[in-house]
């Protein structure tokens, strides 16, 4: 393969059908009004004298403020107001319409999975659900929804997953990166037989507030590292799943991994094979290549892509995962989200283009 | 390559607690930005994936020798792409991260009287009235 191939000029993609974004995060216009009603007069109480502490060491807000305001682009404030994605009628005219979207995946964030309250986590992320359903998934058939769990429980977390997973709003389990253990841990076991006794992916979105530092060695200096550290905590969560034998023991899990990057898969897949090789004494559990594994059961989402000076460059990386490994993402309305039309500037054939986006999407899930 | 034309494309008056405003020219989205006397235009299209400048926010140049230090200059003369962050000098269009690699694209914005719209010739009306003085952009 000649990797120094010269990238061809910008192309923008045309799909004929409509594409999936498998990442969009609407936002309630106020959480008083649209998640409140579904939340017992005592949690509210509690949230109004206690707050909603996360499971991090800074009061309120993020660990690191954002490169722009609510992380959001500028442009996607709704011209009635609110906060960005809080209007469904500019989300359809921004996002679904402009950008011919058919399948639009919501992932709520920042919103109840890693309380300490446990209990009001639970409270919380079973709100946000009837939220998902009643603000946006019955308004409008393009929107799907991701269950929301207290994923420290996970007890609570099946009962929700029965509750919503036989619905047509929802379409995945949501989990967040930065789990207080390694994703593969038997505590989170629960979670994912549930999840594949009823035909969905887990979907675990960067980011989320597990106590531990963003990065394997400690809190970086700035946003932007905070950032980076995605990709850390991706891998280190599929290395977890891997080799603690999660998918030998539930063979129909599907594992979608969003917004943490994707060119670093292969790497990951190559050196993962080579230590299981090695290391029989300890991950004799662990029946088949890694990478076999990778290949079966994770998909990553796009955004935010790599964007080497050499286009053709990434093009080769998604060759070593495989094509059928990757779903596009937009992550509207996030400052850096990533324009369909823009987003893989690179000459595709049909097959490529359509089940980057569109057709790997509705495997993942499960849909037809 | 084309001629250039000049076209009027709103009243100096617009400006009135605004710093910007995005017009049309031939069919291209451009964005006037105003700071003090001074007029700059760009084709509202961030040469990144297409963002539009007119929605993101003036800033100054930020330099740095190293680590530690910084300076700043050149008040809201750099804008800052409202999707991904990318800076550009409204000058010159030049990106200020990889300033050899990308450009913006300026176009040339000036004012005239109305009265001298008659005169200046080859100019085009876009639903401005000629009052006042005018905006004109150079395509
Ligand atoms: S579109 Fe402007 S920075 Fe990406």
């Amino acid at each position: 393969m000649n990797v120094e191939a010269r990238p061809n000029p910008l192309k923008t993609q045309s799909v004929e059908l409509g594409i999936a974004d498998c990442d969009v995060h609407p936002n309630p216009a106020s959480l008083e009004d649209e998640v409140f009603p579904f939340i017992e007069q005592k949690w509210r109480d509690y949230i109004a004298t206690y707050g909603m502490v996360q499971r991090i060491g800074f009061a309120g807000g993020t660990q690191y403020p954002k490169g722009q305001p609510r992380a959001s682009r500028r442009d996607s404030y709704p011209p009635e107001g609110g906060p960005p994605a809080s209007s469904l009628s500019f989300f359809r005219e921004q996002h679904l319409d402009a950008h011919n979207v058919d399948m639009a995946v919501m992932i709520p964030l920042r919103i109840g999975q890693a309380l300490q309250n446990m209990d009001l986590a639970v409270a919380v992320c079973a709100a946000i659900n009837e939220w998902q359903t009643e603000f946006w998934t019955s308004k409008e058939p393009r929107i799907k929804g991701s269950i929301v769990m207290a994923y420290e429980n996970a007890d609570a977390c099946v009962q929700q997953i029965e509750k919503h997973a036989h619905k047509d709003d929802f379409v995945q389990i949501s989990m967040l990166s930065r789990t207080p253990d390694p994703m593969g841990h038997r505590k989170y076991w629960p979670i994912y037989e549930a999840a594949a006794a009823n035909g969905l992916p887990v979907g675990v979105h960067a980011f989320g507030y597990g106590g531990n530092p963003p990065t394997g060695g400690g809190y970086p200096s700035y946003y932007i590292e905070d950032m980076m550290a995605h990709a850390q905590s991706c891998q280190a969560l599929i290395t977890s799943m891997v080799y603690e034998g999660v998918f030998d023991r539930i063979p129909d899990l599907k594992l979608v991994i969003v917004e943490g990057g994707i060119a670093w898969l292969p790497s990951l897949m190559w050196r993962l094979d080579k230590i299981w090789e090695k290391n029989r004494l300890e991950l004799s559990h662990v029946k088949r290549p890694p990478s076999e594994i990778i290949r079966q059961h994770v998909w990553l989402t796009s955004q935010p892509i790599e964007e080497p000076d050499n286009r053709q460059q990434l093009v080769e990386a998604i060759e070593w995962m495989g094509w059928d490994r990757v779903l596009y993402a937009s992550d509207y309305p996030h400052w850096d989200f990533d324009d369909p039309k823009r987003a893989l500037p690179v000459q595709l054939t049909k097959e490529q283009r359509d089940g980057f986006f569109r057709g790997n999407a509705y495997k993942a899930y499960g849909l037809s | 390559m084309a001629e250039r034309q000049k076209h009027v494309v709103a009243k100096v008056s617009d400006f009135e607690g605004t710093d910007r405003k995005l017009v049309e020219v031939k069919g291209r989205p451009i964005v006037i930005f105003k700071k003090g006397d001074e007029w700059f235009g760009m084709l509202d299209r961030c040469p990144h994936q297409g963002g539009s400048l007119c929605s993101g926010s003036l800033i100054s140049w930020v330099e740095s020798s190293g680590p530690g230090d910084y300076r700043m200059s050149r008040k809201d003369e750099i804008v800052r792409c409202p999707w991904h962050g990318w800076e550009f000098d409204i000058r010159t269009g030049v990106a200020c991260a990889r300033p050899t690699k990308y450009r913006a694209r300026p176009v040339g914005v000036s004012v005239v009287k109305s009265e001298e719209t008659e005169t200046v010739g080859n100019l085009e009306l876009y639903d401005v009235s000629r009052e006042g003085d005018l905006v004109v952009v150079e395509l």
